[in-house]
């Protein structure tokens, strides 16, 4: 038989040319976790500058800042593209190279280039024990002293920067805080027959049997990534025991398997039992979760202030989505020893890799700038801003009662799986997804924490 | 004047005689040559590795900055056989194994024997029954997540016709992940087993099964006790090849539930992406990548013990 007959040829031509038709004919717009390693020519923006040298080169040497942030919705791509393009139009000397990467995929790269010690000059962070974990060994720049000059740190709101802060020292600074709390469809809530949104657990779990009983599904949940549902156990530790509960056990005076975790497991618990989320919600993610709230088939979502924004980029109907959209904060518990004003949250910082050239302290000191902050705040990116008197720009009513609940906040908790460091972090959210997956029991969660707790936080 | 004795050596048909020790030098360096490329990928990619594997397990790091500090001896590993997770982790690898060799390699076997020859359009079957296989995992993973999805899923969709179906996530639900990630691991690689059977087969001298049939054997005694015996080596092949790639497993499982929900689908390749790689645990991460090398060596060398007797018999 001949090697390559024409029957042959033909089946693997046709069998190329329909790969290449279906690789063109892709689904646009969706968060994909693909890494875009390319200059900022490359991504969608098309005010951007068309080649990242400017045309008149000046005498002075090109200085290049490798920028890696995690905003894939577009029009927060495009403000950064924009910000990067007006800044090179200033310092042609200066070209920043921009690379776009979606949340889980940031941290494996990230993870990697820090192993290799080589950092990128700027990138996000969320500041916390995995950043503490970065300055201990030395990969990040200090910025306190930068900090201190022209009072250029007195700008910022106290609480947001002092998330960045290890040892007394800055080692990033925050563009952007928030909290998490319920965002939820006020068509849906009136259509169960819930006049208001529940302020307390009770009436929260009562608004559930409602919803269920109208046959709408009362909460998207996308618990395959497993802090999305870390949430509610955070939060109700955090209603629960408060600020002392959380500080003992993480200074290792208390324990993560005191009843205050044990309780807060049980209160899940009951939560889980009612069956409130989608069907299928251990295998969808919060990309999956955000789409369902956002075309109106779930009723509620805990989720951060990003939300808005990550539903706004996939809803089929946006207007619809806007004027239903709703918030309300973590409800209260009875006997609870927390303040109702607690909040659990967290805020998106840069820091600077150890390598980088002055001019990226330059780059993000405009970027940080009130003007910059103000316009983010308007245009519903830096939402809330943490640059003192940025909040004037927010028009949106939910963002402003968002900044008002930060603001207000006595105890800002950050994220466990930020604040500890990554292994009890880990361990936080795999254990809670047991809660939901009805594998583990309450008791048996709060003992796993405290098994790496113990073990990683006694140095 | 010794070179050119090489290259005429090599350029022409070996027929001349030449004194053989000039001759000895002159085909170790070109063959030393002509292997230094790949001896030195070999040696940096997968032998330094290997041993800074080996070296790393014994500390507890975190990957930063440079070099491991903190000597612990052997309690990784202590640690690593303790921990339930893994535990968990080594037998959903061995039940893919065991159900890999008990399903898919019959399987294989029977279309095999169906496309090998008389079947009209048999060419394109093969070709179908390849496709699965040039496909990359992560392409699979994706495009089964899509299939398996509760909400608008392929599959759900086609069962809801029978009346009083709920979608069913069948990748969430701990009970049913290892089954669907199964059928998506047989979907994909039972290919490969059909082209080495296939290949096989193709060896098998005709007049042995003629003799066999005139000998008054069925087709099926045919098949188990004269056909198969003559496949032993591809057999063997094929058992070994469908074993390592069940222990090695990670972008397929990864790619559709990340090891999840609740470590129902990890296998020990995502245990230690998770455990050792997110956590910035290099040291315990190292230990788990020993235990999982220490599997697949203990795995080649009954391989290669049982393929060497049989080419003795």
């Amino acid at each position: 038989m001949r090697i390559l007959s024409k029957y042959h040829l033909s089946f693997i031509s046709l069998v190329l040319l329909s790969a290449i038709v279906l690789a063109a004919c892709g689904t646009p717009a969706t968060p994909a976790p693909v890494a875009t390693t390319a200059p900022v020519a490359a991504t969608a923006a098309p005010a951007a500058t068309t080649a990242p040298v400017a045309t008149a080169i000046p005498a002075g040497k090109t200085v290049k800042i490798v920028w890696w942030h995690i905003q894939t919705a577009d029009n927060e791509k495009k403000n950064w593209d924009d910000m990067a393009a007006a800044y090179m139009k200033d310092h042609p000397n200066v070209q920043i190279e921009i690379t776009v990467l979606e949340n889980e995929a940031f941290k494996a790269k990230l993870a990697t280039e820090m192993q290799s010690g080589n950092p990128p000059d700027l990138f996000q962070s969320w500041g916390g024990g995995v950043m503490q974990q970065y300055a201990q060994a030395g990969l990040i720049q200090d910025l306190t002293d930068a900090l201190k000059k022209d009072g250029w740190g007195d700008t910022f709101q106290p609480g947001p920067l002092s998330l960045f802060s290890y040892n007394g020292k800055q080692y990033g600074l925050p563009w952007r805080i928030g909290m998490v709390g319920f965002w939820y469809n006020k068509a849906l809530f009136a259509q169960a027959g819930i006049a208001n949104p529940p302020s307390t657990w009770a009436e929260f779990l009562d608004a559930i049997k409602k919803l269920k009983a109208a046959g709408i599904t009362p909460i998207a949940l996308g618990e395959k990534d497993k802090w999305t549902g870390a949430f509610y156990w955070e939060y109700l530790a955090v209603r629960l025991g408060g600020k002392a509960a959380f500080d003992a056990a993480y200074s290792r005076q208390g324990k993560f398997s005191d009843a205050v975790f044990v309780d807060a497991g049980t209160r899940l618990k009951e939560l889980v039992d009612l069956q409130p989320f989608e069907s299928g919600f251990m295998a969808d993610g919060m990309a999956e979760s955000s789409t369902l709230s956002a075309n109106g088939k779930a009723a509620m979502e805990l989720m951060g202030q990003w939300e808005e924004g990550t539903a706004l980029n996939v809803a089929t109907d946006k207007a619809a989505y806007t004027k239903n959209l709703g918030w309300f904060p973590f409800p209260s518990i009875d006997g609870m020893k927390g303040d109702p004003s607690d909040v659990v949250g967290g805020g998106d910082g840069f820091v600077i890799g150890k390598n980088a050239p002055p001019e990226t302290l330059d780059f993000v000191r405009w970027l940080t700038s009130v003007d910059n902050q103000t316009k983010m705040a308007a245009a519903g990116i830096a939402v809330p801003p943490v640059v003192k008197g940025a909040e004037n720009g927010l028009t949106d009513p939910i963002m402003k009662q968002i900044f008002q609940n930060t603001a207000g906040a006595k105890y800002f908790q950050l994220y466990y799986d930020q604040y500890m460091t990554p292994a009890v972090g880990g361990t936080v959210n795999d254990a809670t997804q047991g809660l939901f997956a009805g594998t583990a029991a309450p008791d048996a969660v709060a003992q796993q924490i405290e098994a790496t707790a113990a073990s990683e936080l006694s140095k | 004047m010794r070179s050119v004795s090489g290259t005429s050596r090599l350029a022409a048909a070996p027929v001349e005689i030449q004194p053989r020790h000039r001759n000895g030098i002159g085909q170790l360096a070109t063959l030393a040559l002509f292997l230094l490329p790949a001896a030195i990928v070999y040696t940096l990619f997968v032998l330094v590795p290997i041993v800074q594997a080996v070296y790393y397990s014994f500390f507890k790091w975190n990957g930063l900055g440079g070099a491991p500090t903190n000597f612990v001896g052997l309690a990784n590993f202590s640690q690593v056989l303790k921990d339930a997770t893994f535990r968990g982790a080594f037998s959903h690898n061995m039940i893919i194994l065991v159900l890999s060799i008990a399903t898919q390699l019959p399987f294989a076997f029977a279309l095999a024997l169906l496309v090998r020859g008389g079947l009209r359009g048999r060419v394109v079957f093969r070709t179908i029954f390849f496709l699965p296989y040039v496909l990359s995992d992560v392409i699979t993973g994706v495009m089964w997540n899509f299939i398996y999805k509760p909400s608008g899923g392929l599959l759900n969709s086609l069962l809801t016709i029978i009346p009083g179906f709920k979608p069913i996530g069948f990748l969430g639900d701990p009970h049913t992940v290892l089954t669907a990630l199964f059928l998506v691991m047989t979907w994909k690689y039972f290919g490969l087993h059909l082209l080495l059977f296939l290949a096989a087969l193709q060896n098998v001298p005709k007049e042995v099964e003629e003799a066999a049939a005139i000998d008054g054997a069925s087709y099926w005694q045919t098949i188990l006790w004269v056909v198969l015996p003559l496949m032993g080596d591809t057999a063997r092949l094929s058992i070994y090849l469908s074993a390592l790639g069940s222990i090695q497993i990670f972008d397929l499982v990864w790619v559709m539930t990340t090891g999840g929900p609740v470590s129902a689908s990890d296998t020990m390749a995502t245990y230690m992406y998770k455990f050792g790689f997110q956590r910035f645990s290099i040291g315990y991460g190292s230990a788990v990548a020993l235990i999982i090398f220490a599997a697949c060596l203990i795995l080649s060398l009954i391989y290669q013990r049982l393929s060497r007797q049989q080419e003795i018999a």
